[in-house]
């Protein structure tokens, strides 16, 4: 019962999910819908009124258990372009200070009804946990070393963008591929899509459930650079580590980091991607962070598109709940 | 299914409202044609063309979206969004006149929406509406300035507007309820 004249041919099936806390559970169509949404989206951000009502008086919380920059101002962004209510929740400052576990400050949120939550926590699942608690809408925002399907999202539209599509790209990703949640996600989504898919990483940072993902799996950096369409880099996770993965940093970056040399196997048109933070002279040179292959700084604003997208196809789905 | 409008009759139907546009804005330096997606952005870019055929003068055309507008978001029982699309403005409307051109005008809640759409786009001299069909059963105080044809319908009916460039060919066909 539409008033308005919605041919049904165009009416696309939402993410049909309340909430968002992985790619694994995605398909390929959901994925393609997403990246679909999030061009639209983009071009919102090109605009001098830079914002739409689609979430007029919807409220949404963004509960970051874990500091982070690029990843909330990113999702605050898309929330307020969408017309959005916004709540920053600092952790430093709440009562999770005083010993309030994850569950009873959802409860609490809950209470006062929010329309969704964006969470990052450090245990892998506790968006699920969320979820089974919570009417809200839960859109994982980074849980442990489990997944970031946003980031993957936005990775894979910043590809996109650039190449025209996914499938049959090699993409090599490389770094700390044992503590990175934005590997898993990434994985699932670049094999979901059809990409030739490349991890590189000491012996010590590759967890052994790789092989599982049917991608190919290397500790020379320049088995995994030649012929590249994509090279995606990962910072060393420092403050996950304790204990002694490779011998110094300095050796880690003599013999992964991207250095203009080794970028000089891939192809002529290769598009360099990096999550953030970046550890210069790391796992990545100044000159190649810099340089004009890199595509770090539109990973970052295409982060605010796919929020919105991610946002908008969920806020359709939050009353299908109550329509069930 | 009865076809309401062939192809001869849109093609004579939209020259016609070319010549409307052109003769009631008396001339056409300062106007721009904004189509609403979908159909309206080829009925839009058609109008154009016969705008130049007249008067010589390219007419600027863009697509307006209004996905994000309309008063229906997250409302769909079953969770159905339509698909949004890109909107196309490469001009400034600032001090145009606007025609929003859609295919069929019907509670009037499209044009609403995209009339917001516009508001935020910038500051029009003035917002003329073109459609294709009105079918009647508005909800909101909306009429439009040019119509193709007046087609009268039940609520439970649906009116298909098919346009070459999308549907490979033109006709307004109009489905009676009891049939959907």
């Amino acid at each position: 019962m539409t008033t308005q004249q919605v041919e049904p041919a165009e009416q696309v099936t939402s993410l049909r999910r309340k909430d968002l806390l992985g790619i694994e559970e995605l398909s390929a169509e959901e994925i393609t819908l997403v990246l679909d949404t999030a061009e639209a989206m983009k071009e919102i951000g090109s605009r001098t009124i830079k914002k739409v009502p689609a979430l007029r008086g919807k409220t949404v919380v963004n509960l970051f258990f874990e500091p982070s920059t690029r990843t909330r101002t990113s999702f605050e962004i898309a929330e307020k372009r969408l017309s959005a209510d916004t709540l920053n929740i600092a952790i430093g400052t709440s009562s999770v200070v005083k010993g309030e576990t994850l569950v009873d400050t959802a409860l609490t949120l809950e209470a006062m009804a929010p329309d969704m939550i964006v969470l990052r926590h450090q245990s892998s699942g506790a968006g699920h946990l969320l979820s089974r608690i919570c009417k809200s809408a839960i859109i994982n925002a980074g849980d442990g070393t489990h997944e970031h399907p946003t980031q993957a999202l936005l990775d894979a539209f910043t590809i996109r963008e650039r190449k025209g599509r996914l499938a049959g790209l090699k993409v090599a990703i490389i770094g700390d591929l044992v503590h990175s949640r934005v590997l898993r996600s990434n994985l699932h989504l670049l094999t979901k899509m059809g990409a030739e898919t490349w991890v590189c990483a000491p012996p010590t940072l590759v967890p052994p459930e790789m092989r599982r993902f049917g991608v190919v799996v290397t500790s020379v950096v320049e088995e995994a650079v030649r012929d590249a369409d994509v090279v995606m880099l990962l910072r060393i996770q420092l403050e996950r580590m304790e204990g002694a993965y490779f011998s110094s940093l300095r050796e880690y970056s003599t013999v992964f980091g991207m250095t203009e040399e080794r970028l000089r196997l891939a192809k002529p048109d290769v598009i360099i991607m990096h999550p953030g933070p970046m550890t210069r002279g790391v796992e990545i040179s100044s000159e190649v962070a810099d340089g004009p292959y890199s595509v770090i700084l539109d990973q970052v604003s295409n982060g605010v598109a796919v929020r919105m997208a991610v946002l908008y196809l969920l806020a359709g789905g939050a009353d299908h709940e109550e329509a069930a | 299914m009865p076809i309401v409008m062939d192809a001869d009759r849109i093609g004579r139907t939209l020259t016609r409202i070319a010549h409307e546009i052109v003769e009631r804005n008396k001339g056409v330096e300062d106007i721009a044609l904004i189509g609403v997606r979908r159909r309206g952005v080829p009925i839009a870019k058609r109008l154009a063309r016969f705008i130049a055929d007249i008067t010589s003068h390219d007419v600027p055309t863009g697509a307006l979206d209004i996905t994000m507008y309309r008063d229906d978001v997250s409302r769909h029982a079953v969770g159905l969004q339509p698909l949004v699309r890109r909107t196309e403005v490469s001009f400034s409307i600032d001090d145009r006149k606007i025609l929003l051109v859609d295919d069929v005008l019907y509670t009037g809640r499209t044009t609403r929406a995209a009339l917001d759409a516009l508001i935020d786009f910038g500051r029009p001299k003035a917002i003329q509406l073109v459609v294709l069909v009105d079918r009647g059963h508005r909800e909101l105080p909306i009429r439009a300035d040019y119509v193709g044809k007046n087609i009268p319908t039940a609520p439970t009916d649906v009116v298909h507007v098919r346009v070459q460039e999308i549907d490979d060919r033109d006709e307004v066909e109009l489905v009676s309820g009891g049939a959907a």
